[in-house]
């Protein structure tokens, strides 16, 4: 068996290039966020303005294969609003009665348009490496929302002693401090429509929280019923324990 | 049904059509309702039945799952994330089997560390005691099927480290496992089997759970003090004392499984299995789910390949030979002063494995792997035939009545209350 993770690791180095090798990273910044605690929940201007952020910044290289345009309804936007968002992308259907596959405009049943074909392209594009997809990427990763708004926030200069390939950019937080992706946030990026300031540090945080309702979109309800059925049950016990006495009053 | 009604004074005629037939209301009177059960148990006796109820709910939600699973290496991720995110409910079905597992092994440790403690395993409750390793091996073999199923990157790589082991046995080794992955790595055929087995074996774990209640209701439970009943007055029949006792236990056991599901409910998982598997990208740890944490230490304590696999399941198989490994004649830890101190070493020494299981094998956790995997096998082999030849035992109560009503306010005895 060791020689076999051996064997896999030195496959993985290869495959992955430096980049993804086994290494070091700093422990995250704990943030406070909404949806923390039995009582959390999404802070849906938050969901909208990274929701923004995703679709002007991030989605040029990321997919989201989970996430339909209609799922944005969770989320707070119209009706009229999702068919507009889904509007702005041309989608490939087909094929049709004459056996031709057919670009078409997107519908709001359609999942979120992917930025490359399939991975080949996608690594085609970025210099080798593959821009993951986003749907899951808050549950995927260890302490998943702070590590994302950590990594965003958290590139800066190598420090001495310390070289960074080709193409790729120093930040301790990422797992052996080089990562293939460039700083992907610039101050006003985006102009989000509550005027909020588009800082770096901002938009780090609002696309976090909109990644972690995508990874849990069930979040809200499962929290609401997870109160309740806690409740419930605790009474519950209260009351059987009540039985559980009374019953057994002649036997002690 | 009246309980407590003799079943021949069944009054409803279809009741006693089938009764004539079939004895199945006498069966239940005598097995859920008036069956003698040790008036002592402790809260510790909770959690076989606590067990049992969590195998229904695993089974439950299991069926739910695979209505809308796809077990298809193309397939699979997408379709369990579409039961989080487009099954009504599904998420919530998905969390209950998902941390279900995690309360199964739980809960069953607990029982299996109950009897270790009071010596439950003795004569005549061995064959019981067999039983329920076959249990605990059947359950682990389902756990890790299941876990291959959501085909995750710590399904894949589970998988291909597991089956892997059975490479170590020697001439037909890698023939078996050829053979186990139906191709020459873990593809699809493999997760074909493993959703066809992982659907089956629940339901010959509950025949065998059935076996394991014809195997106690033999001889009844046994019972804290760990000496047989001696007549009616040490027993209360299981209805309605040990069924309330049961429910309350259910209830609060359902306070700290929910506290997961809807909470937590990734907290006993690993996070690489929300990234699809990807034979190409191997996880910087693959570890195992917790529960097989302290049986990982222990292969990988040892540096031999083979070996590792030997005593990884030596590590089982010798809790099935632990009745006859322990010749003490005394059961219950109450009245043995020295095995009470080393049963709690060597429940320490299960939780070090599970810690070491999970931290990379090298440097000063290979060592702790080693010295505890070495102690978990003096503990069977060395500690209890030796300690049951020279141990001063303390001496035993005349009854499970006397022990108990001595400190009560005093029940006549020789009456085992009837309930209306």
């Amino acid at each position: 068996m060791r020689r076999m993770i051996l064997a896999a690791a030195a496959a993985l180095t290869l495959v992955a290039g430096p980049a993804l090798a086994a290494g070091e990273a700093e422990h995250p910044r704990q943030q406070k966020w909404s949806f923390d605690g039995p009582f959390g929940t999404f802070d849906r201007g938050a969901l909208q303005r990274g929701f923004l952020v995703y679709k002007e910044v991030c989605s040029s290289c990321h997919a989201m294969q989970q996430k339909a345009y209609r799922h944005l309804a969770n989320i707070g936007f119209s009706e009229e609003e999702i068919r507009a968002i889904a509007a702005g992308y041309k989608v490939m259907d087909g094929p049709n009665d004459e056996g031709e596959m057919f670009e078409r405009t997107a519908r709001a049943s359609d999942r979120f348009k992917r930025p490359f074909a399939n991975e080949k392209a996608a690594r085609a594009a970025n210099n080798g490496a593959y821009p993951v997809d986003l749907s899951l990427i808050v549950k995927a990763r260890h302490d998943g929302a702070n590590y994302l708004y950590s990594l965003l926030t958290g590139y800066k200069a190598p420090p001495p002693g310390k070289t960074v390939g080709e193409g790729m950019h120093y930040n301790p937080y990422f797992p052996g401090g080089q990562i293939a992706m460039g700083a992907p946030l610039n101050a006003d990026a985006v102009t989000f429509a509550d005027n909020t300031p588009a800082t770096v540090e901002q938009m780090a945080k609002d696309v976090t929280s909109f990644l972690a309702w995508a990874a849990e979109p069930e979040m809200e309800s499962r929290k609401r019923m997870g109160v309740q059925v806690m409740l419930f049950l605790i009474v519950l016990s209260g009351m059987l324990y009540a039985v559980k006495r009374k019953v057994w009053a002649d036997v002690h | 049904m009246a309980h407590g009604t003799p079943p021949t004074q069944l009054t409803n005629p279809l009741m006693r059509w089938v009764e004539h037939r079939m004895p199945v209301f006498a069966f239940m009177d005598q097995h859920l309702n008036k069956y003698p059960t040790p008036r002592n148990l402790n809260y510790f006796w909770n959690f076989g039945s606590l067990a049992g109820i969590i195998l229904v709910i695993m089974i439950v939600t299991g069926i739910f799952l695979a209505m809308n699973y796809t077990a298809h290496t193309d397939y699979a991720f997408n379709s369990v994330e579409r039961i989080m995110r487009e099954v009504n409910y599904g998420w919530l079905i998905r969390y209950i089997h998902m941390n279900g597992a995690s309360m199964f092994f739980i809960v069953v440790y607990i029982h299996i560390f109950r009897g270790l403690y009071y010596g439950s395993y003795k004569s005549p409750r061995e064959l019981l005691w067999i039983l329920g390793v076959v249990i605990f091996v059947l359950m682990m073999a389902t756990a890790f099927m299941g876990y291959v199923l959501p085909w995750g990157q710590m399904s894949f790589w589970g998988a291909t480290v597991i089956t892997n082991l059975f490479s170590a046995i020697p001439v037909i080794g890698p023939e078996i496992v050829v053979w186990m992955w139906g191709g020459f790595s873990v593809d699809n055929p493999t997760l074909n089997r493993f959703f066809a087995l992982h659907f089956l074996l629940p339901f010959v774990i509950v025949g065998v759970v059935i076996l394991h209640l014809v195997a106690l209701h033999t001889h009844g439970s046994n019972n804290p003090l760990g000496i047989d009943k001696k007549g009616p007055q040490d027993a209360i029949p299981f209805h309605p004392y040990y069924t309330v006792k049961d429910m309350f236990g259910f209830a609060v056991f359902f306070v700290f499984f929910a506290a997961f599901v809807f909470f937590a409910p990734n907290y006993l998982g690993h996070p690489d299995n929300y990234i699809p598997a990807n034979p190409l990208v191997t996880p910087a740890h693959i570890v195992p789910e917790w529960y097989f944490l302290p049986f990982y230490a222990i292969l990988r304590a040892v540096p031999d390949k083979l070996g590792g696999v030997a005593l990884m399941f030596g590590a089982i198989a010798v809790l099935a030979v632990a009745p006859w490994l322990d010749t003490s004649k005394v059961r219950s830890a109450a009245f043995r002063p020295v095995y009470k101190i080393l049963f709690w070493v060597f429940a320490v020494c299960c939780v070090v494995l599970g810690w070491v299981g999970a931290m990379p094998a090298e440097g000063i956790y290979l060592t702790i792997a080693r010295i505890a995997s070495a102690y978990y096998f003096i503990h069977f082999l060395v500690i209890l035939p030796i300690l049951g030849k020279v141990e001063r035992t303390l001496p035993l109560p005349t009854s499970i009545s006397a022990a108990v009503l001595k400190q009560g306010s005093g029940m006549v005895a020789g009456a085992p209350a009837e309930k209306p």
